[in-house]
């Protein structure tokens, strides 16, 4: 900037001088941003190189299904988050749950049956991709479930079991908001729930909870849920709580019918 | 000599044994005496029972797990086939624990017989004094047995809470977590008594060795010396009965207990015995293999103590926040005592209630005939708002699980449930009073009138009448046999003074017996006769029944 000193006779700046110090302000912030996200970004391997024409058949089912809320661009409104630089992972949980497009508004977006193709999710997830960097869905193998379900289940008991239950079974949040039952979520999907910390949860990024933790997290999970109670019919993993109801109805209930049984008068 | 040998070789081994033990111990005596006892029949009296006999297979479940559990805190690495632990770093108790579920032959049946019949003992004593409590069994001269019952219902919660902790879990770590909590929210004794119990600070490393003591020593210890003199006094004062032709506050109508009720308990025990074998054997309880070893960092959401400490739990979710008082040293943590009040009022009133209730109605008779809850109304709706109350604070500890399985707003759940605390008592008090007075008017009009037959009968006249039928003697005596209080007025005493004490009291029995539905008398019931016969005998016109009458009532109003 040296060279635009102020002329010796006049206070008049350069034309340019405030588009230049908007663009390097500009370049500092993004590139610094890119700098600290791709630091994140690159301990994971980038998903296959998204082809421009996926990305294009991504932005028009973005126009066609997200836009109205998210935005032309996907900058965001007033009634929904801006997508540029959440990745892929973002759109992947979000879509392939079927939680977006969302339907209602209320406390939480819930699952419910999966509106596109994997082939429109892997499109949009592109798309959104394309727009800055962000977390990349996972690959296979850093799903997979041949981790160390003791650490898996340390570390779950440590960070997921406030809210999830110790066994996923799920748990409430306040105003209506609530951790969903982890049984029968996707490997992918836990993962990049943990990655990008969709709605109320918070992000565990790879700083937090490295990958190869969260692959044990998995693990632990896919076990317990693969692997049926020694002691017999779960009872919805719910706890004392539904122990105890079961206890009133039908254990006490069972045998007042046999006392009503043995105290009736034989006809 | 040699006959009355040869006459005991006679009648064989059975009677010879007897013989020797007659003589010895004089087990003739104590059979006639215990085997001509004589109870009741009626559904309702077995709920103790059921409590009984799962108190009896808890002890011998508890026996297998202590044969395998160590009661030791002394961290080790597990070694053992469940998966997702192997390795972790864990108690010897959690260990043992995890032991006898996956590698003690029978280990697993054992603990989820050991705990269902835990939550059945506690959950048929609560139904038994419920029903106790409904039929009014707990008056003279039952008064301390009610109160040696509610010790016994007590000492269960206690004995599972004590073994609720034992196996170092999460959940039972974060259940005695929240004990610390309650008792470091004692004033000035708190941090002590924490640190007593604890041996230093929370979790330290004694004190499931020390529940284990209080668990399957003192705790079960006296648990069965309460319920020896529980049952001894009901040999005293004998069982109590429904009311029925022939049975009065005199006697007891019912079969011997030898060979009747010796048989039917019997074979009642091994029910109940295998009905929870059955329930064990198919339903899982308390897996902790899922919770992992205690760790205070973790806390897992859905944590509840077992059913009977949730209405404590309850207690603690719906006490209103901010209410800690800083002064005088230290913080008062209202939030805690607050419900620790309440839990310990609710509990002073139901061990007091007997006495309360004979306070008010001054009734000193004995009482062994039981009373149809809708006959004693304010009793009855006592009780409901009582069960309305605890069942309230009992919901409670399951806000989480109502707000997330019904689609609900936690906060919400919280608040309503905390309205429900105040309101739902008072409106069950209500609802229940006005049943049973509209019962026993019910009631009344059946023995005045019989029942309704639904058949219409035209008369020669021309009127129509429903045709009732009188009921028996004995569906009749059911309806008719109670008594009925009337309130008392304050009345001075010796000095002529009329105390607080007898002020407060006619303000209670006003309370009580104020609404009530006074029993049918034998005048009442032979004038409704007479007059349901007039009609079905004599086919007079109506007009002639009406003009015969109306000089007699003429009549009976002169001679006044």
């Amino acid at each position: 900037m040296a060279f635009i000193k102020r002329n010796a006779n006049g206070s008049r700046r350069s034309p340019f001088a405030a588009v230049l110090v908007i663009a390097a302000g500009l370049a500092l912030t993004g590139g610094g941003y890119a700098a600290t996200t791709a630091a994140v970004a690159s301990t994971q391997p980038v998903s296959a190189a998204a082809s421009a024409a996926q990305t294009e058949e991504g932005r028009k089912l973005f126009l066609a299904n997200c836009a109205s809320c998210h935005g032309k661009a996907a900058e965001g409104s007033t009634v929904a988050p801006s997508l540029i630089g959440v990745g892929a992972a973002s759109v992947d949980f979000q879509v392939g749950t079927g939680r977006m497009p969302g339907q209602s508004s209320g406390p939480q977006l819930e699952k419910k049956p999966v509106q596109f193709t994997e082939e429109q999710t892997a499109a949009l997830a592109a798309y959104v991709a394309s727009l800055a960097p962000g977390p990349a869905t996972p690959t296979e193998a850093m799903v997979a479930t041949n981790g160390d379900s003791t650490r898996g289940g340390e570390l779950f008991r440590i960070n997921c079991a406030m809210c999830h239950n110790a066994v996923g079974a799920g748990g409430a949040l306040t105003q209506g908001k609530f951790a969903p039952a982890l049984k029968g979520v996707t490997e992918k999907h836990i993962y990049e729930a943990m990655v990008t910390g969709p709605q109320n949860m918070p992000v565990f990024n790879d700083a937090n909870l490295t990958p190869q933790d969260k692959k044990d997290i998995i693990t632990y999970l896919k076990f317990v849920e693969s692997n049926p109670s020694a002691g017999g019919y779960e009872l919805a993993n719910l706890g004392p709580v539904v122990e105890g109801l079961f206890t009133w109805i039908f254990i006490l209930g069972f045998i007042i019918a046999i006392t009503i049984w043995l105290g009736a008068k034989s006809n | 000599m040699s006959n009355a040998v040869t006459a005991r070789k006679k009648s064989g081994f059975l009677a010879g044994t007897a013989n020797y033990l007659d003589e010895r111990v004089g087990v003739a005596g104590i059979l006639k005496e215990f085997g001509r006892k004589v109870f009741p029949d009626h559904w309702s009296f077995m709920l103790g029972e059921v409590a009984l006999y799962s108190f009896l297979v808890l002890l011998i479940s508890g026996t297998f797990l202590t044969f395998f559990f160590q009661p030791s805190m002394v961290p080790v690495i597990y070694d053992g086939v469940y998966g997702p632990l192997k390795g972790a770093e864990m108690s010897i108790a959690y260990a043992s624990t995890l032991d006898i579920s996956f590698e003690v032959r029978g280990g697993l049946l054992m603990r989820q017989v050991h705990h269902w019949s835990a939550l059945l003992f506690v959950a048929a004593a609560g139904l038994h004094m419920l029903r106790v409590f409904f039929t009014g069994a707990f008056r003279k001269p039952r008064e301390i047995n009610w109160v040696v019952g509610f010790v016994l219902f007590v000492l269960g919660m206690a004995g599972g809470f004590t073994g609720y902790s034992l196996p170092d879990d999460l959940l039972s770590g974060n259940g005695l977590r929240i004990i610390d909590g309650m008792i470091k929210g004692l004033p000035v004794i708190g941090a002590y008594s924490s640190s007593l119990l604890f041996g230093g600070e929370f979790p330290g490393e004694a004190i499931v060795a020390r529940l284990y003591g209080l668990h399957i020593l003192l705790v079960p210890a006296l648990i069965l010396v309460f319920i020896v003199i529980h049952l001894f006094m009901v040999v005293i004062h004998k069982h109590t009965h429904y009311s029925g032709p022939g049975r009065t506050d005199a006697n007891v109508v019912g079969y011997p207990l030898m060979p009747v009720y010796v048989a039917k308990a019997g074979g009642f025990f091994f029910i109940v015995f295998g009905i929870i074998m059955l329930m064990a054997a198919t339903f899982t309880i308390n897996p902790v293999w899922n919770y992992g070893g205690y760790d205070p960092s973790p806390v897992s959401a859905g944590t509840q103590p077992d059913w009977y400490i949730g209405w404590l739990d309850g207690a603690l979710r719906l006490a209103p926040s901010h209410l800690e008082v800083i002064g005088g040293g230290g913080t008062w943590a209202w939030n805690i005592l607050l419900p620790m009040l309440v839990g310990v009022g609710f509990l002073v009133v139901v061990a007091a209630y007997p006495f309360i209730e004979a306070w008010v109605t001054g009734d000193k008779r004995e009482h062994h005939v039981l009373d149809r809850p809708r006959n004693a109304p304010t009793r009855t709706a006592i009780g409901a708002a009582g069960v309305t109350f605890y069942a309230v604070l009992w919901a409670g500890a399951g806000t989480d699980l109502i707000a997330t399985n019904f689609k609900m707003s936690l906060n919400q759940v919280l608040t309503s449930m905390q309205i429900l605390l105040i309101v739902g008592p008072v409106v069950a008090y209500f609802i229940a009073k006005r049943t049973c007075l509209s019962l026993q008017r019910k009631d009344r009009e059946i023995v005045l009138h019989g029942r309704e037959t639904g058949r219409i009968v035209r008369m020669p006249h021309g009127e129509y009448i429903e045709v009732h039928e009188p009921l028996d003697e004995f569906d009749q005596w059911k309806l008719i046999d109670f008594k009925s209080y009337t309130p008392t007025l304050a009345r001075p005493n010796a000095e002529g003074k009329i105390t607080l004490n007898a002020r407060i009291r006619s303000g209670f029995s006003r309370f009580y017996f104020e609404d009530r539905i006074i029993p049918v008398t034998q005048t009442e019931l032979d004038a409704a006769h007479h007059h349901h016969d007039e009609p079905a005998i004599a086919e007079t016109p109506k007009n002639a029944v009406t003009s015969a009458k109306k000089p007699a009532a003429k009549k009976a109003a002169a001679k006044k």
